[in-house]
């Protein structure tokens, strides 16, 4: 099946549209910034709504209490800066102030995973999907390309409750119509097929389109689901597939532990115990790099979704 | 309201304090005998706020919140007999299925809380997000805050104070409990904050300083405050208060900054406080 390339944007430029969109149409929207607006593009929100924007300087910890703080009064605040400050840095803030408060906070976050490149692995958070789906109260979204993190964003903010959106900064292709329809925790299957269900998010999503056309030419039958919501994930959806094809691949640019093939694997424990695949970064940090680079070196990358494929079609037999 | 009247409620308050606490073995009662008589005040008198209606968005009243969360018995009773909710729901604290959790929270709906706290220094940073919100809301009303002194260990305080003095949130009002004791000893030793009132005026807030169990003391040092809201600074008031105040063998140590009394010496600090508006 070919995917149409609508064109090649940065994930972070859909939540700076999203944002920007949110900031005309819904007066409630405020933003906070970390000393980051460039970087997280959240220039334009800026410049149209400049009473609606705080720029809290490189402080964190006080960027979550006050977001948490704004609810109150009924504002819906987005904080931004990169997806490493904004969870292990925070956890503890977000943990009282937002989640177990219950409270109305969009917590976006940019530059995740390894494609972050050359700042290195002080910076390349692989662990952030695992310290949030494990908070309660919180959703987790990690779009799979540019048109789907502006439609995160934007339902993010329709969302009652914390929000987690995890998003990057490499350009990628982007194939989601940008008239599609984005519902939090209903997961998109891109190609319907028998032999093997691949479930991806993030940049893994295009990288799992791209070993497609290997795998059709070897004849192998995939069903691709797009997990954009992590938490709460789509259970209905993977039953579904898996009852078809009986064995699952995932992947995603984070850690094995604690990321998208954990929550996946336990749906399957529960439910229909079948072999199951992890593409993910294997218990390391990264390292400087290029993003395509570090993908490769990491097993993150097109031919490790391929390879991961065929061993669980061979466990499968 | 009277002096008088106030010292009444306080003591049923410290009262509450001491027979939560000794029900269920635990909870912090030094900071919170130490905090009756400032939050007496606050509900009885300093603020404007709604108790028969609690609303989580406060518009258009004062809103406060509580960031040394352990002293809840002090702010679960002051609710109470201000009318936030029954006064008898007081005996559930800490135990299974109350809204009275050891640390306030939001998830058990107990009308009055609209933070969780506990983990510490970050109510202040709530505060201000609450302040500003108010004045995106055009809502001219106020924001009080309450922090432990051993609390400002913590650095998120002072990036919070850092914030509202640079931003100009003018409509927070926060007061430290400065009883100079924490967990693990006199504040001093454990890691000392220095000249305390010269480190906010370098973050660029306006400093007062009251007596926290005098009620004129705290009635002029909060009128002069509000004088002072919506002049470009925030304001912090430097609170002097004893731990354990009312109950003489938990003052002059920080042995009961989380201890809870057993029944001999429950009787013995309810010998010293008067009931007056009735025990729960």
């Amino acid at each position: 099946m070919e995917f149409e390339i609508l064109g090649n944007k940065d994930t972070r430029s859909g939540f700076g549209e999203g944002l920007a969109e949110l900031g005309r149409t819904n007066p409630d929207v405020v933003a906070l910034c970390a000393d980051l607006t460039g970087s997280l593009k959240m220039d334009e929100f800026k410049k149209e709504n400049p009473e609606r924007f705080f720029q809290v300087g490189i402080a964190e910890a006080n960027m979550m209490g006050m977001a948490a703080g704004m609810t109150i009064g009924g504002k819906i605040p987005f904080t931004g800066t990169f997806a490493n400050f904004s969870t292990g840095r925070v956890y503890d803030q977000i943990r009282q102030s937002i989640a177990y408060s219950q409270k109305n906070v969009k917590i976006a976050a940019s530059h995740a995973g390894l494609t972050l490149g050359e700042d290195g692995a002080t910076h390349q958070v692989l662990e952030d999907i695992g310290m949030m789906r494990m908070l309660p109260n919180m959703t987790v979204i990690v779009p799979a390309d540019f048109n789907q993190t502006k439609q995160a964003t934007i339902a993010s903010a329709a969302h009652n409750g914390p929000v987690y959106l995890r998003f990057g900064r490499p350009v990628m292709p982007i194939f989601v119509k940008p008239d599609a329809e984005f519902v939090i925790g209903k997961a998109d299957v891109l190609t319907e097929g028998t032999d093997v269900t691949i479930i991806a998010c993030g940049h893994l999503v295009w990288k799992s389109i791209e070993a497609l056309k290997t795998l059709e030419a070897k004849g192998i039958s995939v069903e691709l689901i797009n997990m954009h919501t992590i938490k709460p994930l789509d259970v209905q959806a993977i039953l579904k597939s898996v009852a078809k094809t009986r064995c699952v691949v995932t992947a995603e640019e984070h850690m094995r532990n604690g990321g998208l093939g954990d929550a996946v694997a336990q749906v399957l424990a529960q439910n229909d115990p079948i072999p199951q695949e992890f593409v993910a970064v294997n218990d390391t940090f990264g390292e400087s790099g290029t993003p395509m680079e570090l993908m490769t070196k990491y097993g993150i990358d097109t031919p490790d979704v391929i390879a991961a494929v065929e061993k669980v079609l061979a466990r499968k037999k | 309201m009277q002096n008088e009247e106030l010292k009444k409620i306080a003591s049923q308050v410290r009262r509450d304090i001491v027979r939560m606490v000794a029900a269920v073995s635990s909870g912090h009662p030094g900071g919170s005998l130490g905090c009756a008589d400032f939050l007496t005040y606050l509900y009885f008198e300093g603020m404007k706020h709604n108790p028969e209606n609690f609303s989580m968005d406060a518009k258009n009243e004062d809103v406060f919140f509580l960031s040394n969360g352990h002293i809840s018995p002090v702010i679960y009773s002051v609710l109470a007999h201000v009318g936030y909710f029954p006064v008898s729901e007081l005996a559930t604290f800490r135990k299974l299925n109350s809204r009275l959790q050891g640390h306030p929270s939001t998830d058990k709906k107990l009308p009055g809380i609209r933070m969780a706290s506990g983990s510490l220094g970050q109510g202040l940073s709530v505060a201000i997000g609450a302040a500003l919100t108010k004045k995106l809301n055009n809502d001219h009303s106020a924001v009080f805050t309450l922090h432990g002194d051993g609390e400002l260990q913590e650095g998120q305080i002072w990036e919070a104070a850092m914030y509202a003095a640079a931003n100009k949130v003018d409509n927070i009002i926060a007061t430290i409990d400065y009883n100079g004791r924490q967990i693990d000893g006199d504040l001093d030793d454990v890691l000392s904050l220095g000249n305390l009132e010269a480190k906010w005026q370098a973050f660029g807030w306006d400093v007062l300083s009251m007596n926290g169990h005098d009620f004129d003391s705290i009635r002029e040092t909060m009128q002069v405050a509000k004088s002072k809201l919506g002049n470009g600074k925030p304001i912090v008031i430097i609170m002097k208060t004893e731990m354990g105040q009312g109950v003489d063998y938990m003052m002059g140590t920080h042995k009961w900054h989380g201890s809870a009394p057993n029944a001999e010496q429950l009787q013995s600090a309810l010998n010293q406080l008067e009931e007056t508006l009735g025990d729960y």
